[in-house]
This record gives C-alpha cells, structure tokens and sequence, in this order.
C-alpha cells in the first residue's frame, strides 16, 4: 500500500472512530440514565436483562422495533416522517467538528484529530445546533395534535431565546482564544496549564479565564438539548408528551436517540471550547511523544473520560431539579442570562483590547 | 469551468422565482418569504462579483444585507402578527382597508 | 478538484432552485418554510464554493438558524390553514407573465456579462471581514447596530398587546 492509501484508510477509520462514539454512548447513557436515577431514588433500575442488566439497552431497541408504526390520520405524511430524521443529523454532524484528540505524524503527513478542520467551526457548531428544532417543530406542527403543536411551539421559542445567550458566550471565549478555529481553540489551551508569570495571568483551559461564560453556556445547553430543568416542550405532566407525542416505534426511537446524541454532542462541544479538550494537566510530562500515535489515544481516552463526567451531570441534574415554569424559563433566557452574557463579552473585550 | 456567470445565473432564477411567489401567492407570511428569497439572490450576486474584486469587502457588503434582513423579519413578522389579530386573516386580498 | 467544483456548484444550485420552487408551489406554509430553509442552506453550499467560508456559516446561522425558526414560529402560534386552490383570475396570470419577463431579461442581461480572472485581493475569512468592517466600514457596521437595536424596540411596540394586564407576551 502507498503512503496516500495508508492514510486515506486511517481518515476511514476516523471516521468510524468518531460515528460510533456518537452512536455506541447512546444505549450506554440510556443504561447509565435508569441506573443513576434507580441509585438517587433507593431503587433497582433495570436489573434482570444480562448481567447487572447490562442487556436493557438492547431489549428496549428491539421492543421498539416490533412496535406498530402508527401516522395519525389527518397528519401531513411527508413532514411527519421527516422530522424525526431532522432531529437525529445536526447532532451527528456536530460531532464532526469536535477534534476530539491531538493529531499524529503517518504516512509522513499529520492525521489531525478531527474530522473537519474548518476555520469557522466554531460558528457552524452553533449553526447546526440551531437546526435541531426544526425536527422538535415540525414533528409537533404535523402530528395534528394540539399537545404536540404546542411541544413544538415551546421547543422554537425556547431555542431562538437560548441560542441567543449561548453564542454570546461563546463570543468572549473566542475574543480570548482569538480564532475561529476549534483546534486552534483547543491546541491553544494545552500549552500551558497554572500560573503564567510572564504575563501575570492564569493560562490553561477557558473555564478558568471565562467562568461566567462556561456557567452561562452550561445553562443554555440544558435548554439546547431539552433535558429537565428545560424539558418544557416535552413536559409529560403538562403536555403528555410533547412534541413525540403521536410517535411510536422507530420514528419515536429516533427522537429519543436524536435527544441523547444532542447530549454527547454538546457535552463535546463544552469540553472541547472550555475543559481543554484532550488535555489534562502533566500530560506532556508523562513521557509519551506529542504526535503519536500513541498520545493520540491517550488524549482521545481524556476527551472521553470529560465528556463522561459531564453527561453523568447531565443526568444528576434531571433526577434532582424540578421543571421550569414557562414564563420563569423566558425570563431567565432574556432578563438574566443574556445580560449576564453581554456583560461578559464587554468586560473580556474591554480585558483584551487593554493588555 | 464555473464563472461568475453561472452565479449569475442561478441568482437570476432564484430573484425570479422569489417575485413568482410574491406576485401569486395570497398568504402574506408566504410572500414575506418570497421576499426572503429574492433578498437572497442579490446577496448571491454581490459575493459572486465580489470575487473577481475583493471577497473580504463583498462579504462585508452581504453582512451588512444580512442584518438587515433579520431587522426586516423581526419587523415584519410583528406586524403580520398584529394583523392577524385585528383580522383574524393572512390572506392578502382580504386586507384591503387603510384604517385599521 | 476542478470536476469536484462543478460538481458542488451543480448540485448546490439545482438544490437551491429546486427547494425554491417548491416554497412558491407548496400550499401548506410550514412545507414552504421548510423548503425556503433547503434554499437557504444551498445558497450557504455556493457561498462556500465561492471560498466565502465566513459568510456561509453566518448564512447558516442567521437564516436558517434563527430567520426560519422565527417564521416557523409565527405559522405555527397563527396555526394556518392549507390554502384552498382557486382558479387563477387576471391578476395571476399578469403576474405569472411579468415574472416570466423577468426571469428572461435577467437571464439574458446575466449571460452578457463578461467573467473577469478571479484574482481577489483578499479571502472572505472571519478576520479578514472583521479587518475591512473595523477599518473601512465602520460607520455602516454601527449603523447596522443600531438598525438591529431600533428594529427590536419596534418589534416589542407593535407586538405587544394593548392592554396593560396581559403584558406577559411580546419577546419572541
């Protein structure tokens, strides 16, 4: 095989390294969901499928795939068969613009750790996160049912009014990183980890230069994803369930999977612009070669482990806080967290623009 | 070999079928977008030309467009929105008065 | 890579023109809206065979990301109707005509153009644009500013409910 072949054959590989990372923590987090919330409630969970009910995942799939494939009667078809793909892809994608480990010398190339290097990836991961409520909005506008119109109506308020405090945010990390570029973002943060005393201020990984910002994103990511506190458009004690709630079988499953890749991808995304990425301190001392490959899967093992810590978060906060009302969820979007994000913004640039 | 021509192209069809929108149809929301549409094709046209001169300044030129569309949307909407509640209609015929 | 260009720009633009027939043909607005929203993203496909990679990712992000949703949103809180289909009447055709007309003369007028060589003098990426509107263009970025700024007061006075004691709506 020729060099070029070699690494077209890794960049395969990556590919799939990346896919099903997405792909496989989803029956994992669904296991991972029942189990905790059994743990915090002095319950079993699932226990009788496999060992410690390991196999659950697995028998819930093939339920939902025997299930019956119901369309309401008076639902517009087309629309109604789309949305739940509509919800499953951006997440996918996004995925694609997390550099999820360092790159690695082969072939006498770089294989870089991420599946799409782009120079604006930052303001396309927001972009394809926005586009997941159009899957929430139009499941619940075709379903025909004033349960799922209403699901769908609160899922495009909620995310228009998040999304705003989200890029915000984003915005002063990016006027401390300087780039567009998540790599770049990501690369810059592993070079030095404590105390800089050339330039008298702390370096290392963004959630200690941007808190506010890392606290404001984190809120605005529960909101994204629909997860409880925010889980206002599926609210199974008001609204039955929301947007999916016509939904059964494979189209249902979709939604669900759709909501738990959304969780992996933004806890990527959280990690990636503000936890260091593949990096923890001492890394570089441990005496593997940066460009490696084996620093490469070290630092893929570290990304996963953070991105783990997080979704156990994620799952924390759902068993533990109650559900926003609807108006207090508005007003916190537009009265706090947006101000708060704005605020931020002016005080980093005013912190950069003086040093 | 795409030039800027092709662009050109693509952005006429696309004015044309957005002013097709906007001259057939009755729903106001849907003229809007016709709008949208038509809005876009120039945006399209600046950028193309852009690249034979400088894409940094055309792009700064589509920006600009760019939020001036979401002004006009906002804006728009809005006023769609306090339409339906004095008529109760989004049918463009039928809104015929000047007072409200 | 040249076929690959032609490729990307083919595809892009039957994509484009296709999903903006379907806006006019739909007669169900959520189907336009969601066919206005494939335009756009093709548009934001072209922009980026024209190497315009910051544009396209704030095309993405503005129109379909937040310009879109906001319509979806109106249709849904009016909860429109299909359209009936009634026969075209003489107001119609016109219209049909003039658009044809128009559809013509832009063609011919873009197919007199003469391609000047590419050669620009700068690249369409995020600091480059951030350098001419910083520089150059200032003035028209803050204008752009306050544009945004009175379109939303304006939005909020023309929402808003009149009475005082339902005053819980309005942002949105």
């Amino acid at each position: 095989m020729s060099d070029t072949q070699v690494y077209y054959l890794a960049y395969l590989v990556k590919l799939l390294v990346v896919f099903t990372l997405a792909v496989g923590l989803v029956p994992i987090l669904v296991y991972a969901e029942r189990r905790v919330s059994a743990l915090m409630q002095f319950r079993w969970g699932p226990n009788r499928v496999g060992p410690f009910g390991l196999l659950q995942p697995f028998a819930d799939m093939v339920k939902l795939l025997c299930k019956e494939d119901l369309v309401p009667e008076r639902a517009s078809k087309v629309l109604f068969t789309i949305a739940p793909a509509l919800t499953c892809i951006p997440p996918f994608l996004v995925m694609s613009f997390i550099p999820v480990a360092p790159s690695f010398a082969l072939a006498g190339r770089e294989m870089k750790g991420v599946v799409v290097d782009s120079p604006v990836g930052i303001l396309l991961l927001l972009a394809l996160s926005s586009l997941t409520v159009y899957g929430l909005a139009i499941g619940g506008w075709a379903s025909n049912s004033k349960y799922s119109l209403l699901g769908g109506l609160r899922s495009s308020a909620q995310m228009i009014s998040y999304e705003l405090a989200m890029g915000v945010s984003v915005l002063a990390v990016l006027c401390v990183a300087g780039t567009l570029n998540l790599t770049e973002i990501v690369y810059r943060q592993t070079q030095f980890f404590g105390f800089d005393a050339t330039s008298g201020n702390w370096a290392g990984w963004n959630v200690f230069a941007q808190p506010l910002a890392f606290v404001i994103f984190l809120i605005a990511a529960f909101a994204e994803t629909n997860r409880l506190p925010f889980d206002l458009p599926e609210a199974e004690s008001e609204l039955v369930g929301g947007y999916h709630t016509e939904y059964s079988s494979m189209k249902f499953s979709l939604f669900f999977m759709g909501e738990y890749i959304g969780m992996v991808g933004i806890s990527s995304v959280l990690v990636a612009l503000f936890l260091g990425g593949w990096h923890f301190p001492g890394m570089h001392a441990l005496g593997l070669q940066p460009g490696t490959l084996p620093f490469t899967i070290l630092g893929l093992l570290v990304f996963l482990a953070k991105i783990g810590v997080l979704l156990f978060f994620f799952i924390h906060v759902r068993w533990t806080l109650p559900r926003f009302r609807y108006d207090q969820l508005m007003r916190i979007g537009w009265k706090v967290l947006l101000p708060l994000a704005l605020l931020n913004v002016l005080v980093t640039g005013a912190v950069v623009a003086g040093s | 070999m795409i030039t800027v021509v092709d662009y050109y192209v693509v952005a006429s069809i696309l004015f044309a079928i957005g002013a097709l929108g906007f001259l057939l149809r009755k729903n106001v929301l849907v003229m809007f977008m016709s709008v949208e549409l038509m809005l876009n094709s120039a945006n399209l046209v600046l950028v193309a030309s852009a690249k034979s001169f400088d894409l940094a300044r055309g792009s700064a030129f589509a920006l600009v467009s760019v939020a001036v569309a979401a002004a006009e949307v906002g804006v728009g909407l809005a006023i769609i929105i306090a339409l339906f509640r004095l008529k109760a209609t989004v049918d463009a015929e039928e809104i015929t008065n000047l007072r409200g | 890579m040249e076929v690959l260009e032609r490729v990307a720009f083919y595809v892009m633009a039957v994509i484009a023109v296709a999903s903006a027939l379907l806006v006019v043909v739909n007669r169900n607005p959520v189907a336009s809206a969601m066919s206005l929203v494939g335009t756009f993203l093709a548009v934001a496909g072209l922009y980026l065979t024209l190497n315009a990679t910051f544009l396209s990712a704030i095309q993405v992000l503005v129109y379909a990301g937040a310009i879109m949703v906001l319509f979806l949103f109106v249709i849904m809180l009016l909860n429109l109707e299909r359209e009936p289909f009634d026969l075209p009447g003489f107001g119609r055709i016109a219209g049909f005509a003039l658009s044809v007309v128009l559809l013509f003369s832009l063609i011919s007028l873009a197919l007199n153009a003469t391609a000047r060589p590419e050669t620009s003098a700068r690249g369409g990426s995020g600091a480059e644009i951030g350098d001419v509107f910083f520089s150059d263009y200032l003035f028209p970025f803050e204008m752009a500013s306050l544009l945004l700024l009175v379109a939303m007061v304006g939005v909020i006075v023309v929402a808003r409910r009149r009475k005082p004691e339902e005053e819980e709506e309005g942002e949105a």
